[in-house]
């Protein structure tokens, strides 16, 4: 009776995810394995070569380099989001509620509005330009808008607040006469964090950086705005197959190795994950 | 912190952050009021470009498109979502299958899922427009409004289901005098976060909205916007979004305290 009734409640939102999700993501795993058509179409005929397309080196390059850049945003937000959940944490209790509130406030505001932000801090008219000037600095600054730069910048700034917040809730949670203990031991502050607070939160900066990478690995918008029209990481290259260049099928490969790696590291994550915090705890 | 070098170390740490998560939202709003709208001089402060705003038709049709599919898609999604939450908490046995079903949508990238309903949606040649973007945003809005609800049901005594049916009331009346007040502030404030979402959604509004201006959205409309770059228009909308969401987030977060509390 219960069970019944639990099914005739779910079956909608259950077919709705089945025939809107499902179905149409086994359908872009499966055009990665037919001919692109003569007209931006699909030749139903099977091929490996839009798997081999993917890993030739000019798009492995754009591959390589998108994992470059999103290892590069995520270790930036990995120290800097520590940083800043360590010095939240080091704050009187009363106080902490509200910065925690405070760095996580921006992530609740458009990502398009974030990004352009950027656009107004880094343009040539932009406000760092201005304020260069204003201090007395005359000629051209180098170009910031439209460079690799702007890109990892949006990107940290886009996702920082979430690491701040992943980092927080082991630190506030570490007793802090762990840390206490190891001072009267005779540790040095530094070694103090190092061989006590930072192997004990680890597993928290580790899902903070790894979402990092993941969303900024097959990130769009960002790279789209930021790095200018030149500028290609996987996510405008399948944003290209499928609305300019009409190679869905290519596009559909690149999506299927982007969601692979996307994968294989949320189950690393989840791996080291378990293991630390049942495993041994000699570090 | 006991030495105060440290504590100064902990302050400069966050004045830094905090510096550099609001100086870019800060320089925006403030220029949208900038009587000149440029970033050169300040000549006084003026709400010019919301005026130029509310006279600007293609942006308002966007932003009508975009509250017909933020609406459309809640209810649908708050019907489904909460319907959902309350049948998988209702189960006894957990089910892998099911629970790996109703996380993906919130893990899943958006530009995957967008290219998927893209292909999906021209090979069964379904013309795409306003309700194509809805049944897009159905998929991930009621993934959230059931988290919402479903948190709210963990801690939900189901004995008093029975108690109310041993006393005689109708499946109907436990129903909805029993289970759905308890439950209400966590639908309520689910469907606050899928209107939100459904309101901030660019990526996967962009491929299911077929050809053409009719189906515009307002992110697809910033998007384009900023693409030729910085207008004064622009950042007077942008402060004007800004200012939409931390209003949304603020009657979220009343509600999330009063279900907590409750």
């Amino acid at each position: 009776m219960r069970d019944r009734g639990s099914a005739f409640l779910m079956a909608p939102a259950l077919a709705w995810l089945a025939g809107l999700m499902v179905v149409p993501c086994a359908l872009v795993l499966a055009l990665a394995f037919f001919r692109r058509g003569l007209y931006g179409g699909i030749d139903w005929t099977f091929t490996l070569e839009n798997l081999a397309l993917v890993f030739d080196p000019l798009y492995g390059g754009i591959l390589l380099n998108s994992a470059r850049i999103a290892g590069l945003v995520a270790l930036i937000a990995a120290v800097a989001g520590y940083a800043a959940a360590f010095a939240i944490v080091s704050r009187p209790r009363h106080w902490q509620p509200v910065l925690l509130f405070l760095a996580v406030l921006p992530f609740w505001s458009n990502y398009l509005i974030r990004t352009y932000a950027w656009i107004v801090l880094l343009n040539r008219e932009g406000l760092i330009v201005q304020a260069a000037r204003w201090l007395g600095r005359d000629g051209a600054l180098p170009q910031m808008l439209y460079t690799e730069g702007a890109v990892i910048a949006g990107l940290v700034y886009a996702y920082l607040p979430f690491v701040i917040l992943a980092c927080y809730a082991p630190l506030s949670r570490l007793p802090r006469d762990l840390a206490e203990a190891s001072r009267d031991l005779g540790g040095s502050g530094f070694t103090t964090f190092r061989r006590i607070t930072l192997p004990l939160t680890l597993p928290g900066l580790a899902v903070g950086a790894v979402f990092v990478f993941v969303l900024s690995v097959g990130n769009f918008v960002t790279p789209a705005l930021l790095g200018g029209g030149q500028f290609q990481m996987v996510g405008t290259l399948v944003y290209a197959q499928f609305l300019t260049a009409g190679d869905w099928p290519f596009g559909a490969a690149l999506a299927m190795v982007l969601m692979a790696v996307m994968m294989l590291l949320l189950v690393a994550q989840t791996w080291v994950a378990e293991r630390g915090t049942g495993g041994r705890r000699d570090a | 912190m006991p030495d105060s070098g440290a504590g100064r170390l902990v302050l400069l740490i966050l004045a830094a952050v905090f510096a550099f998560l609001y100086v870019p939202i800060a320089v925006l709003v403030g220029l949208s009021f900038n009587a000149s709208g440029l970033p050169t001089a300040w000549t006084g402060f003026s709400t010019r470009w919301y005026a130029a705003l509310l006279q600007n038709g293609e942006i308002l049709g966007a932003a009508r498109n975009t509250l017909i599919v933020a609406a459309a898609s809640t209810a649908i999604a708050t019907l489904l979502g909460t319907a959902l939450a309350v049948g998988v908490e209702l189960r006894r046995r957990r089910s892998r299958g099911i629970e790996a079903l109703i996380f993906a949508p919130m893990i899943i990238p958006d530009i995957v899922l967008a290219i998927a309903l893209l292909s999906f949606f021209s090979l069964l040649r379904i013309p795409m427009g306003l309700h194509t973007i809805v049944m897009a945003h159905v998929v991930f809005n009621l993934a959230f409004v059931c988290a919402v609800v479903r948190a709210r049901l963990k801690s939900f005594d189901w004995s008093i289901v029975e108690a109310s049916s041993d006393l005689g009331a109708s499946l109907v009346t436990t129903w909805v005098r029993v289970v759905l007040p308890v439950i209400a502030p966590a639908i309520v404030a689910g469907a606050l976060l899928a209107f939100t979402l459904s309101v901030d959604e660019f990526i996967i509004a962009f491929f299911t909205a077929g050809a053409g201006r009719a189906s515009i959205t307002l992110p697809m409309q910033v998007y384009a916007m900023i693409r030729f770059g910085v207008t004064p228009e622009i950042n007077a909308l942008a402060t004007l979004v800004m200012g939409a969401s931390l209003v949304a987030l603020a009657l979220a977060q009343r509600l999330n305290r009063r279900t907590l509390g409750a």
